[in-house]
């Protein structure tokens, strides 16, 4: 059984139809990436997952039972979600920031094993250093790490993360990529993350779903999904996508250069 | 050391700062209480206002001069433990508004419900007209305006979609809709009415009285507990309401609520005192910079800064131009925007 399944899920703002008929699976220890141009649904399509919105027809099953009949704490028990820009309490410190990950067990008091938990998380993200520092003083690559580390003392099945990697520099992009992955294949955590540098998704994410005008285009592992074709039809760009290295390798071309030799 | 345990200790010398902070409030506001008591006409020591105190809680066991007592019960106690209340239930308020609409700027005077219940008491003051008789024109009209208003706000961003960048906006609008209100019955008012209607927006804890009082501390005594109960769900709704949901909160259900009992505490605080500006919007600031943003600490500690803000500033408005009494609402404004001032410039992140 899926760990996380969505079936023929659509959803529209008033009248605008922003997502049809979108069904996939994602297994346990599966980092799965979605992909498309800026207004695809991308962001609508993990708020629908995650049941800030509530889709107009389809469902959502995590383990098989379906979110809607599910209560508020249990679905945070079994799916967290870091949003794109995190931190806003800048004036909490880390610790305290990623304690708040165990919200969904805690009644009013934190035990001695919540508060190991988050460190044990504080560490995986190397964060062990900053724990007592306010968010406000961290750098974004290092505010972001605080995020998954919150999400992971959440002890779901499921991570959902929108565009983890944006205002990130190349390194920090791969640090958090990093850890993702490895929590997946370590963990046998699912993970689905939006994602916009294709580079990035071939490499860490084992399969991708490409979504374009709020449909799946298409559904399966970088080296099948990630063609010229695609990339044309779903980006209307040209591209060359290069297949000498480990994993595919998007390289996009100027308007009208492809014909003159690329 | 290893690290974890580095990161244990560290968490729980910060619980320690933290406690420490609260229970300093609590002295400096006990020691407060004891010398506003005995500022006024009648002169007595801080010790005989504590033992007027006592002999009135405990008669048997303490004593004190009668006319002492008599002048602590009947005149002073409640006035001071007036300004204790309305101070902590307008930080809480604030600190509660701040929080889950992430905007500093937010606070029952910003959000338009102290400028509702002006119109209310000027209504009441120009036109006569009232909700209640008597000596309850004025605080039965601002009251139910105060609450008019939150209930408009809470219309305007059910309409919109609850969330924090509407409600902030419907509260601005709510502000100024009723700022014109006020004008214009300022503009149609008599010399005396008009007179009348600044008075009372430069707030006062003058009119106090023990029933009074009773009422605050009643709507105190059942919301802050909760509040602080439900704190966990203020810190996430405080980081957005994307991640409150994901942690299992009920984002709108949890959102209206606080926002009305937010505005409740306000409602009936600044009915009686008029507008008291500044504790709502700065208590919070200054809490914060101190105890960080864990509204498990964030709300005891903002209510006490209020209460010590309000109390030190009546304090002040009565003994500086004695016999005058100064409007408190002036002298909290002096007293907390420069302390405000020098945190915020002083502490880093702020």
């Amino acid at each position: 059984m899926a760990r996380l399944s969505i079936e023929d899920l659509s959803f529209a703002y008033r009248d605008r139809e922003v997502l049809r008929g979108i069904t996939f699976p994602v297994a346990a220890g599966e980092v799965l990436g979605l992909v498309g141009p800026n207004g695809c649904g991308k962001t609508t399509l993990i708020r629908c997952v995650d049941g800030m919105l509530t889709p107009h027809s389809g469902r959502v099953r995590l383990e098989g039972q379906e979110l809607r009949t599910m209560h508020r704490r249990e679905v945070a028990r079994a799916m967290a979600y870091v949003p794109q820009s995190a931190g806003n309490q800048t004036a909490s410190t880390v610790f305290e920031t990623v304690l708040m990950g165990r919200r969904p067990y805690l009644n009013w008091t934190v035990s001695l094993a919540d508060e190991e938990k988050v460190v044990a998380a504080l560490d995986l993200l190397d964060l062990g250093g900053l724990a007592l520092r306010k968010v406000g003083e961290l750098s974004g690559g290092e505010r972001q790490r605080v995020m998954i580390a919150r999400a992971l003392v959440q002890e779901t099945g499921v991570i959902l993360l929108d565009e983890p990697t944006s205002n990130l520099d190349v390194c920090h992009q791969m640090g958090v990529m990093e850890v993702l992955h490895g929590l997946a294949e370590e963990r046998g955590i699912a993970v689905v993350l939006a994602l916009h540098d294709l580079n990035l998704a071939a490499t860490y994410c084992h399969r991708l779903l490409v979504l374009s005008g709020g449909s799946v285009y298409s559904h399966g592992v970088p080296e099948e999904v990630l063609n010229e074709e695609m990339l044309k039809d779903v980006y209307g760009i040209d591209a060359v996508v290069k297949r000498d290295l480990a994993a595919p390798y998007v390289v996009p071309v100027r308007p009208g250069s492809l014909e003159g030799g690329a | 050391m290893e690290q974890s345990v580095i990161i244990q200790e560290g968490y729980t010398r910060l619980k320690k700062t933290r406690a420490l902070f609260v229970g300093g409030l609590l002295s400096a506001l006990a020691v407060l209480i004891g010398v506003a008591v005995t500022l006024g006409s009648a002169d007595f020591t801080v010790g005989e206002s504590y033992l007027a105190i006592l002999a009135g809680l405990f008669p048997g066991t303490f004593s004190a001069p009668d006319l002492a007592t008599t002048i602590v019960w009947d005149f002073r106690l409640h006035r001071v433990l007036f300004a204790v209340c309305a101070g902590f239930g307008l930080a809480v308020a604030g600190s509660v508004m701040q929080g889950i609409l992430r905007n500093p700027l937010a606070s029952p005077f910003t959000l338009g419900i102290a400028s509702a219940a002006t119109t209310g008491a000027s209504i009441a003051i120009v036109l006569g007209a009232g909700v209640a008789g008597g000596e309850y024109l004025v605080i039965g009209n601002a009251f139910l305006f105060a609450l008019l208003a939150a209930l408009a706000i809470y219309g305007m961003a059910r309409y919109r979609g609850i969330g924090s960048e509407t409600m902030v906006l419907a509260g601005i609008a709510v502000m100024y809709l009723f700022s014109a209100v006020t004008s214009l019955l300022q503009y149609v008012g008599s010399a005396e009415q008009l007179q009348a209607v600044v008075f009372w927006t430069f707030g006062s804890v003058d009119k106090s009285t023990w029933p009074k009082l009773g009422i605050v501390a009643l709507v105190l005594a059942c919301t802050i507990p909760y509040l602080i109960y439900r704190a966990w769900d203020l810190n996430a709704l405080a980081e957005g309401d994307e991640v409150a949901a994901s942690l299992g909160v009920p984002v709108e259900r949890s959102m209206i609520l606080f926002m009305m009992i937010a505005s409740l505490l306000t409602a009936v605080i600044i009915c009686f005192t008029g507008t008291i500006g500044f504790i709502g919007l700065v208590a919070p600031h200054i809490t914060r910079m101190v105890v960080g943003g864990d509204f498990r600490t964030l709300l005891p500690a903002s209510g006490l800064v209020g209460a010590l803000l309000l109390l030190s500033a009546d304090s002040i408005a009565r003994s500086v131009l004695a016999p005058q009494v100064l409007p408190v609402g002036i002298v909290t404004a002096f007293l907390g925007v420069p302390f405000f001032i020098y945190l915020f410039l002083h502490r880093r992140n702020a």
